[in-house]
């Protein structure tokens, strides 16, 4: 394995203050509250739910102009293999997750570590509205008006040390209240990870929310990653434990599956899984209509993050 | 001659047989109208694509137990809804090849054909629908005659088919194979029950 010493952060990438740069941004999109924009749905009762409005997001140069797609797609079509494998089980097995209230213990090489409440976790962090590309390795994709703020900015707080050459995320394990894992489809519980300087890359947030609203049980709550340009299911959700650490963590699919889901997991239209084509992808959203469309590469966040693998050969490094 | 007669064969079973190979797709129609209780999801294309091939293999599968069925009980009239069930086989089959095409791929030809050559699970399909639809054409008492002991020959390809098509689903799943591994299973078991059978029948001339 590879391990390319992280490259210096740039203070200008990861302080907040970069996101209020472009105030022009800022004040057109001012007097615009994401809440509102629920719609109804056409799949399952999830209208019917009360989501919490989160107030006021502060608009993103992150985010993209892309139409996002819609609430009741978002919230009915989703992988979380935790309550069952189909698309549909989430929103429909998700009724006895608690996602409050809800800790996240943080350890491994880092100056500050414990186990942190929710509102310890985010309080401190403005949140953002970030509308982000989302690619399933599935050759499928959304656009999705996350709310969240960036994971760098959290990290910061613990202080990690120089050995602290990866991030490794966990999902919570409730079988009780999470159907899909009282049988073994994966290795439980759920795990991810980043390197670090990815972690600290400024498009990586944490999400509490999505359409301006706190998070449904189905797409992670209370507080998922959601790392843009690799493929969903590096985007782990429902996180209650966060590990700096010196070598490549275990990761959920990567152990499933070691030659069709690498470590890095970058969407990459050039380099295909072994059995499908990953050059295109099917935009959610537009019914019968909805042919496939280009991929991009990164996701279309290659001028944020190629540099991050300049020396890599990424069809080795999937 | 106890039920049913050839009449009632041909008046009463065979159409209700012909309805029940139907409901599935007139279920599909439905949902895709927003007609049914629930609808196609999010993405109707991949709901589409799932659903019209699990029931070209479901019925393709079917087709392969009526023989094994007919001498379980002597039912000798289930031969009768062979030719039919196998012909919805490759009606869904079509489906599937052609949801695939226009609402998928838009026609993108290139896509298309990239699509066969370079990934084997639609290697596989394509070859199993190429078989599909020879063995449909080929299933008119006209072809019969004209193939003469040939064509029993041709239509053992339903067993490479069958097998082709499992394959073909095996190789398309994620990672959790229960569903595939249930089919291959039964599928198994149906060309098992006719090795069992031609051994205990070797010496009869018309097994």
């Amino acid at each position: 394995m590879l391990i390319r010493k992280p490259p210096a952060i740039k203070s200008s990438e990861i302080t907040p203050e970069s996101v209020y740069l472009n105030r022009r941004e800022l004040l057109r999109a001012a007097g615009i509250t994401t809440a509102g924009m629920i719609s109804g749905t056409a799949h399952g009762d999830e209208s019917d739910m009360n989501f919490k409005p989160l107030g006021k997001l502060t608009p993103s140069p992150y985010s993209t102009d892309a139409e996002p797609t819609g609430f009741a797609d978002i919230a009915s079509y989703n992988n979380f293999y935790e309550f069952g494998l189909d698309k549909s089980d989430p929103a429909a097995r998700s009724g006895d997750f608690k996602p409050k209230p809800w800790s996240v213990t943080v350890d491994g090489a880092a100056e500050v570590t414990g186990t942190f409440t929710y509102e310890d976790i985010v309080g401190p962090h403005p949140l953002e509205e970030r509308v982000y590309r989302l690619r399933c390795v599935e050759a499928w994709s959304m656009v999705v008006p996350w709310a969240g703020f960036p994971l760098g900015d959290l990290l910061k707080r613990f202080k990690p040390t120089s050995n602290a050459k990866y991030v490794a995320f966990e999902t919570v394990y409730r079988p009780d209240e999470m159907p899909g894992q009282r049988r073994r489809l994966l290795r439980w519980p759920y795990r991810e990870g980043l390197r670090i300087d990815e972690a600290m890359h400024p498009l990586t947030i944490l999400a509490t929310g999505l359409y301006g609203v706190e998070l449904p049980n189905q797409n992670g709550a209370p507080l998922r990653l959601v790392v843009p340009w690799k493929y969903g299911f590096k985007s782990i959700k429902s996180i209650v434990r966060i590990s700096f650490i010196e070598d490549e963590p275990f990761t959920t699919w990567n152990d499933a599956a070691p030659s069709e889901y690498g470590f890095f997991a970058n969407v990459n239209p050039e380099v295909d899984h072994p059995r499908w084509s990953q050059a295109r992808e099917r935009p959610i959203g537009g019914g019968f209509f909805a042919s496939k469309v280009p991929t991009l590469m990164f996701n279309g966040y290659a001028d944020e993050v190629a540099s991050l693998y300049a020396d890599m050969d990424l069809s080795r490094y999937y | 001659m106890s039920f049913p007669n050839r009449r009632q064969l041909r008046r009463i079973v065979k159409p209700v047989w012909f309805m029940a190979c139907l409901a599935p797709f007139a279920w599909l129609i439905l949902r895709a109208l927003g007609l049914a209780g629930d609808d196609l999801g999010a993405d109707p294309i991949e709901a589409t694509q799932d659903f019209t091939g699990i029931w070209a293999l479901r019925l393709l599968l079917v087709t392969l137990a009526i023989t094994p069925v007919r001498r379980l009980t002597g039912f000798i009239w289930l031969t009768q809804l062979r030719r039919m069930t196998g012909l919805f086989a490759l009606f869904y089959a079509s489906a599937h090849v052609l949801n695939y095409l226009v609402p998928d791929q838009g026609l993108n030809w290139a896509a298309i054909i990239e699509d066969i050559l370079e990934r084997p699970f639609i290697t596989l399909g394509a070859l199993a629908l190429t078989g599909l639809i020879a063995l449909g054409i080929t299933s008119t008492r006209g072809w019969q005659v004209r193939l003469g002991k040939r064509w029993l020959t041709l239509h053992r390809l339903v067993y490479v088919i069958a097998i082709l098509v499992v394959w073909h689903f095996w190789w398309q799943v994620k990672e959790v194979i229960t569903e595939p591994l249930i089919y291959a299973v039964i599928l198994t078991a149906l060309l098992g029950s006719r090795l069992i059978k031609k051994k205990r029948v070797r010496f009869k001339p018309d097994a």
